[in-house]
């Protein structure tokens, strides 16, 4: 059985890559199970989908726990543990990763015995959550690097799922995923089906007895005040608000009135202060301020900026 | 017959579409509400002819489904977990009513904690309210079970509600191949609803009793209605039989698998069931003689079916993904109240309750589950009741309170500093 899993952010087609290679496997005449996986979660969250394959009937179901394949749309989430990229990833793993690196740098940045393979960004885009095609260059290439699926059927697979969208969407979307089909060929077969686990031959789990334990430590309250401030959903931007202080003219701060998070404080000299800890990039500020004293600038571009200057 | 990849959502909607439905009172609740909008879409684009009507909370929906299907036309709605327990009063009134529709619930955990992952205890709070419940695997057998479901409630004998459960996420959300049934195939199997004397029409008052009874009466009511969903169970047969002959696909009461020779059994609902499945291929593999029982009606509960299927058998470990607080597994109870007293009952019947708010049951865990009754049953002895819950769960747990504790302890020295 191939087990595949998409992680990418809420709004870049994790959903439909899952689907696009669902369905690509489907039409070559394999058992497909596809799902996304969501929680509460928005625009720019991370999130992951899954794709299972084989030529009998599909009886596993869930999160997969051991991928054959990972692909990986946003290189910014590898790092970040609660998305959860490198969850059950051992050598037997291909991990495929757009980005501008090279694979040697996520070899020794990672340190993983997984096969790394690169499929190479585009050129920058200014909001991460809206990489353009991304999902179906991941799908595209997941499916040449499964070596079962011809690009005639991932073209098939493709215009089924996104028809709904228009011709021209198809075209565009079947462009650059043909790019990314053709770009894995050195790879193609690199994935390998991987069998069931063997009753034979098992790990036990480590169940244990949930001993008793009093309401004061088993009921799920936290009785403490002010926890909103300790969950950073700063995390989730990919757009940042930056305030240009000469153009701000202090009105009775409009910012922050609208922001949703409350991520706009005034300081004590009166001026709008951004709490980046929790602003998650709606960019509402952006459009009310008067002056226009609010620009956005892609996240990933902050945060080199703010390592350059670490740095120097 | 067309063979194509669709969600659980999907599939249900699509079983309302083919049983020709024709009024959908709708209220959204993930992970439940794909299936309002791809029924809103058909009616939109004209591709089904049904009304559907929004309402203001599931209490109404439910109210609304009753008072449709009395005036005699097909109903279908759909909920989910915190949505039926709203619900909840009119789920028991409607029952009571002996109106035929057919309701999806797309099983998640209940609050408290919040989930909105799956497990069973939302369908369970339903168990006794007089619904007939058929329980899925896969998103094919939800297609189907619409189709049979409408069959079975509307049963001139029987005249009551059905659900069809199916999991969240590990249903509601997957794609799996779907073989459709053919529209026509399916409308002549369903048939024309037939309300008979359930009739309410425009300019025709009517008035339906529901009157406060005395105990008397009310007993009779209410026993009649345990009647008629136990007479479901003598009916289903012939309509399976009737669904196998037109579409190729058998689905019986219990779905059993490699159960002819099985002295190790699963018992269990819903769609880990598939997973089960993978456990006894690979058991029966390294030489142990295992089978699985998944209860496809719940509701009416096949007691002489049970008693019969394991007869004889060496141990049973019944998974429940449910928990009835003080008490334990539902599923365990009833299976226990189904074999008490009869000879040659499994001598170990083992509670595990696992699966819960959507926590994964690992295969390692199901050859696990076999080789503990196993064990039991080669010493005689019997079984605790086990959560499935690891050593490393708890560590999390233990981080999580940590956390807690440390900030609980910090707000009392700010307090008392
Ligand atoms: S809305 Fe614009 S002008 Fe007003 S305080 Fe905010 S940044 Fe300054
Ligand atoms: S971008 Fe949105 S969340 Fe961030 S400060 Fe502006 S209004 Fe608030």
């Amino acid at each position: 059985m191939f087990r595949i899993r998409f992680h990418g952010r809420g709004g870049q087609g994790m959903k439909t890559a899952s689907r696009i290679l669902g369905t690509a496997f489907f039409i070559e005449g394999y058992e497909v199970q596809d799902a996304p996986r969501y929680g509460a979660e928005r625009r720019g969250a991370p999130i992951f989908a899954y794709v299972r394959a084989d030529k009998v009937a599909v009886n596993e179901r869930g999160i997969i726990s051991h991928p054959d394949l990972v692909v990986v749309s946003d290189d910014t989430l590898v790092g970040m543990p609660a998305a959860g990229v490198m969850q059950g990833i051992d050598q037997n793993t291909v991990l495929l990763i757009n980005s501008h690196e090279t694979a040697d740098t996520w070899q020794q940045r990672l340190n993983t015995q997984a096969k790394i393979i690169i499929l190479p960004a585009q050129e920058e885009i200014e909001d991460r959550a809206e990489l353009p095609y991304i999902g179906s260059q991941c799908a595209a290439a997941a499916a040449a690097l499964s070596h079962v699926i011809s690009k005639q059927t991932f073209t098939q697979a493709l215009t089924e799922e996104l028809q709904h969208l228009g011709d021209e969407v198809v075209k565009q979307n079947l462009a650059v995923a043909s790019t990314a089909f053709d770009a894995m060929a050195p790879h193609s077969g690199i994935v390998k089906e991987s069998a069931l686990p063997s009753a034979t031959d098992y790990i036990k789990p480590e169940w244990i007895e949930l001993p008793f334990e009093k309401a004061e430590i088993s009921a799920p309250a936290i009785h403490s005040g002010a926890t909103s401030v300790k969950v950073r959903t700063g995390l989730w931007r990919t757009m940042r608000p930056v305030i240009n202080y000469e153009k701000c003219s202090g009105c009775w701060w409009i910012c922050s009135t609208y922001c949703p998070d409350g991520a706009i404080n005034v300081t004590d000299d009166k001026l709008p202060d951004i709490d980046y800890d929790h602003c998650k990039g709606c960019l509402v500020c952006v459009a009310q301020c008067p002056p226009h004293a609010i620009e956005s600038i892609p996240e990933h571009i902050a945060k080199e900026k703010e390592l350059a200057g670490a740095k120097s | 017959m067309t063979r194509k990849l669709l969600t659980g959502n999907g599939a249900a909607a699509w079983g309302a579409r083919l049983a020709l439905t024709d009024y959908i009172p709708a209220f959204p609740i993930t992970p439940q509400t794909e299936i309002i909008e791809d029924l809103s879409i058909w009616i939109d684009k004209g591709e089904m002819d049904a009304r559907m009507v929004t309402l203001e909370s599931e209490h109404s929906m439910i109210t609304a489904a009753g008072s449709a299907a009395s005036s005699g036309v097909r109903v279908f709605t759909a909920t989910s977990s915190q949505g039926l327990l709203h619900g909840m009063e009119m789920v028991y009134t409607v029952a009571g009513w002996r109106t035929p529709f057919v309701m999806i619930n797309v099983s998640r955990g209940m609050s408290s904690p919040i989930t909105l992952e799956s497990d069973h205890n939302d369908i369970m709070a339903a168990r006794d309210s007089g619904f007939l419940q058929i329980h899925c695997a896969t998103c094919q057998e939800i297609t189907d079970s619409v189709l049979m479901a409408y069959r079975l409630a509307e049963h001139k004998e029987i005249r009551v509600p059905a659900i069809v459960n199916l999991d969240g996420f590990y249903l509601s959300f997957t794609r799996e191949p779907v073989d459709l049934p053919d529209a026509e195939k399916a409308a002549a199997f369903v048939g024309e609803f037939d309300p008979e004397n359930l009739q309410f029409k425009g300019s025709a008052p009517l008035s339906q009793a529901m009157a406060v009874l005395g105990g008397g009466p009310y007993s009779y009511f209410r026993y009649e209605a345990h009647l008629a969903v136990q007479h479901a169970l003598s009916v289903y047969d012939e309509i399976a039989d009737e669904f196998a002959d037109t579409f190729g696909r058998r689905y019986d009461i219990i779905d059993n698998y490699q159960m002819d020779d099985a002295e190790y059994v699963f018992v269990m609902l819903g769609s880990f069931a598939t997973k089960a499945h993978n456990a006894v291929d690979s058991l029966r593999k390294a030489g142990w003689k295992v089978g699985l029982a998944r209860l496809r009606i719940f509701r009416p509960f096949p007691k002489e079916k049970i008693r019969q299927l394991l007869k004889g058998r060496r141990a049973v470990a019944v998974i429940d993904q449910n928990i009835s607080m003080g008490m334990g597994g539902v599923l365990h109870s009833e299976f226990a109240t189904a074999l008490y007293g009869m000879k040659d009952a499994p001598a170990v019947l083992a509670s595990f309750i696992g699966g819960l708010g959507g926590r994964d049951i690992s295969q390692q865990e199901f050859f696990e589950m076999i080789n503990e009754i196993k064990q039991a049953s080669d010493k005689g002895e019997s079984l605790e009741p086990r959560l499935l819950y690891t050593e490393n769960e708890l560590t999390e747990i233990r981080k999580l309170q940590a956390i807690a504790h440390a900030e609980h302890e910090e707000i009392h020295q700010q307090r008392d500093g």
